[in-house]
């Protein structure tokens, strides 16, 4: 049945389908093994390969985008068996997984290519671009993961890829303290992530086809077990919250979201690629992947939305005070990537992969930009840049492309994507809807406040436009976000076309106009003066400026509960028990008998000859026969 | 006439002789004899029983001890020497280097 349609045999489906995942794998030993010295060749390799993988995606993608019966295509090898686990290792090719893969693909060779420009003059050029392959290998074994173990492995590689390039310039203490805090904030919420893997696979022993770890064998079985009634009742939705401590770590939600700001210390293609493209949306991906387990889940629905709905609004927040160019993406990444979890959470699985793909490509290109403006001026606050219109034309163009998409302004793919958002808002729950609204605000507020600042008004550092080859995947970037909203992904997830809903589009697009006004008035008319609007404000302008006190509420955990309380009580658990009582303890004990037993020896031949007698009196009047 | 057992008594007198001497003399000398009256005692017990058996085996053994307990009574002499040498004393109650 399937046979007949199809143009590819289910071989050459599996043959691009490895190919795509190990060719940057490939890449990333060779480099390590003849690529360390030479430059030109681990950038070739690592773009090379990233290519061949973005083809071989393209192209199964293109086969299965008119007939969507194709897919879901398997295949897999048993790469651990033992009995009672086993543990595949495979490729699924699927809507969700194709997409996804062409996104991490596609935006991910638009950023190799930037990076040979952008990295030039870096002294580890053959190590960025061997981690940047690793890297895309880790991202692919998520992406087209069979089982939650091969998922889980991807999903630790991509957080040791991240470590590894934040840290990059590891000699730059802040970098360095940068890779451990996003390493060890990803790894508290991934001890919950792993915790529900293995609850899953607990529960999996009631379903007919054993314990497993198999994502389509799960989700065959275990709703139908769910619904009969087989499942005790808070079973899953407790493996439901726990699965969501991943994406609160990986996808930086609240109140894990601590690390992503400051991983902005890495290269800025890292952090297009890692921080903003496609790690980060790892969790919002992930949700899309077990969307069977979730949707029945209301209560953990609730806890997805709400946590999605806060992040968006609160960092938003912090981006309107925020100086570092950078940093302002990374805020507006983590509420975007709020935005995508609300959408989850609201129960809408294409509304929210339609904003992680669009957002994938404006919020990369953003990045881009930023990076060529710190390529060209070696300055990444936003007050000592300016007029950079005129001295870097493409770039400021550029950015202001992303810029537009990110606020939804209408026609380009931010608005289109947002707007589904909202109007599953909308219809679910009109506080959140609201929040949205309002978060759409602020987004277009910040965004304008950084263009005003740093693009336009006088020019206050020197400047040159960065080479071609960072501008031309900007280019390719900018026309990719304004035709976004215009390529049927929607329709390719399964959700028939929607027309557009005219009144949430209004409202969000009046409020969008509202907010770069005010920004147009505050930064560039000067109509109010900023620092009057800070005065005015100054409580919550203080508040925000500390990010919220959660920074040095963690500081203060580590430093005063953990390192203090909870250490001091180990030390104290140690020395009186471990070493005072156990360890010395024995010895004591030994000792004590050690001087009771030493008394029978009285030194005098009489006693033991007694004793000798008396013993073998014993011996002859039981042991010998009579 | 003399049978097994009067020989049997005989020894075990013998035996209880040396096992009273060890327990109640404290000179190390007195001590070494009385040991040497109860390896006799078993020597005799030996023989006794290789007579009334008519096996050669209770001989045997009795020259073993025999030869054992002159190899004993030099290191038990040896060691009484070195005591006098040392300690200027055949007491065993004053020789309790191995008590604690």
């Amino acid at each position: 049945m399937v046979g007949q349609a199809l143009s590819l045999e289910p071989s050459a489906f599996s043959l691009l389908g490895w190919t795509a995942l190990l060719a940057p794998l490939a890449a990333a030993l060779l480099i390590q093994l003849v690529g360390v010295h030479r430059r030109r060749l681990s950038a070739g390799l690592a773009i090379v390969s990233l290519l061949i993988s973005f083809a071989a995606t393209g192209w199964l993608f293109l086969q299965t985008l008119p007939r969507p019966a194709l897919v879901p295509y398997e295949s897999s090898i048993d790469w651990i068996a033992v009995p009672g686990l086993t543990i595949p290792f495979g490729i699924l090719l699927d809507q969700l997984s194709l997409l996804m893969a062409l996104v991490v693909t596609g935006v991910g060779s638009a950023i190799f290519i930037y990076s040979v420009g952008y990295m030039a003059e870096d002294h580890a050029y053959s190590r960025f671009f061997g981690l940047l392959s690793l890297f895309a290998f880790s991202m692919l074994t998520i992406v087209l993961a069979t089982n939650w173990i091969q998922l889980f492995i991807g999903w630790e590689l991509v957080g040791f890829c991240s470590y590894a390039l934040i840290g990059h310039w590891y000699a730059k203490p802040s970098a360095a303290e940068a890779g451990k805090k996003a390493f060890l904030v990803n790894r508290v919420a991934d001890f919950g992530f792993f915790l529900g893997i293995l609850a899953l696979w607990a529960t999996s022993s009631l379903t007919p086809a054993g314990r497993t770890f198999h994502f389509l064998t799960l989700e065959q079985h275990l709703p139908l077990l769910a619904h009969s009634g087989a499942i005790p009742i808070a079973t899953l939705p407790l493996i439901g919250l726990l699965l969501f401590c991943g994406p609160v770590g990986k996808s930086a939600q609240f109140p894990l979201h601590v690390w992503l700001p400051d991983a902005m210390e890495g290269p800025t293609p890292v952090s297009a690629l890692i921080h903003a493209a496609t790690m980060v949306a790892a969790g919002v991906y992930l949700l899309c992947r077990a969307f069977w387990l979730f949707e029945d889940l209301p209560s953990v629905l609730a806890t997805i939305m709400w946590v999605g709905g806060a992040t968006a609004f609160l960092a938003a927040c912090l981006a309107l005070v925020e100086n570092d160019l950078k940093r302002i993406l990374a805020y507006s990444t983590l509420s975007q990537l709020g935005y995508m979890v609300m959408a989850l959470g609201l129960g809408g699985l294409v509304a929210g992969m339609y904003h992680l793909t669009t957002h994938a490509l404006f919020k990369a290109l953003l990045f881009l930009a930023a990076g060529s403006v710190i390529h060209g001026t070696h300055e990444q606050e936003i007050w000592k840049l300016g007029g950079l219109t005129r001295s870097m034309r493409w770039t400021s163009a550029a950015f202001f492309v992303g810029g537009l998409a990110l606020c939804g302004f209408p026609g380009l793919s931010g608005f289109f994507s947002k707007d589904e958002i909202l109007v599953l808002a909308h219809a679910r729950n009109p506080a959140l809807y609201w929040l949205g609204t309002l978060t759409a605000g602020l987004t277009a507020f910040y965004i304008a406040r950084a263009w005003f600042a740093a693009f336009t008004g006088p020019s206050r550092t020197r400047a040159h436009e960065s080479p071609p080859v960072m501008l031309a995947p900007l280019g390719l970037l900018a026309l990719l976000s304004i035709a976004g909203g215009y390529v049927f992904i929607p329709q390719y997830l399964g959700q028939p076309h929607g027309a557009l809903h005219w009144p949430v589009a209004a409202v969000s697009m009046g409020v969008v106009a509202l907010g770069l006004t005010l920004a147009w008035l505050i930064y560039q008319r000067n109509m109010v003066s900023a620092t009057q609007v800070v005065e005015a404000l100054a409580l919550p302008y203080s508040f925000l400026k500390r990010r919220y006190y959660l920074d040095d509420l963690y500081a203060w955990y580590v430093a005063v509960i953990q390192q203090k309380l909870i250490a001091g009580l180990c030390a104290l658990f140690e020395r009186y028990l471990i070493i005072g009582t156990m360890v010395n303890g024995t010895a004591a004990l030994t000792r004590a008998l050690g001087g009771l037993i030493r008394l029978c020896q009285t030194g005098r031949i009489q006693t033991y000859v007694l004793a000798f007698l008396l013993g073998v009196a014993w011996l002859l009047s039981t042991v010998m026969p009579r | 006439m003399i049978t097994l057992t009067h020989y049997l008594v005989a020894s075990a007198l013998l035996f209880t002789i040396g096992l009273a001497g060890i327990m109640t003399r404290r000179n190390i000398i007195m001590i070494l004899l009385s040991i040497e009256i109860m390896f006799n005692a078993a020597n005799l017990a030996f023989v006794a029983y290789a007579r009334a058996w008519g096996d050669l085996g209770g001989q045997i053994c009795a020259f073993f001890i025999i030869t054992v307990a002159a190899a004993e009574v030099t290191v038990g002499l040896a060691i009484a020497i070195l005591l006098a040498r040392q300690l200027k004393t055949l007491h065993a109650d004053e020789v309790r280097l191995m008590k604690w």
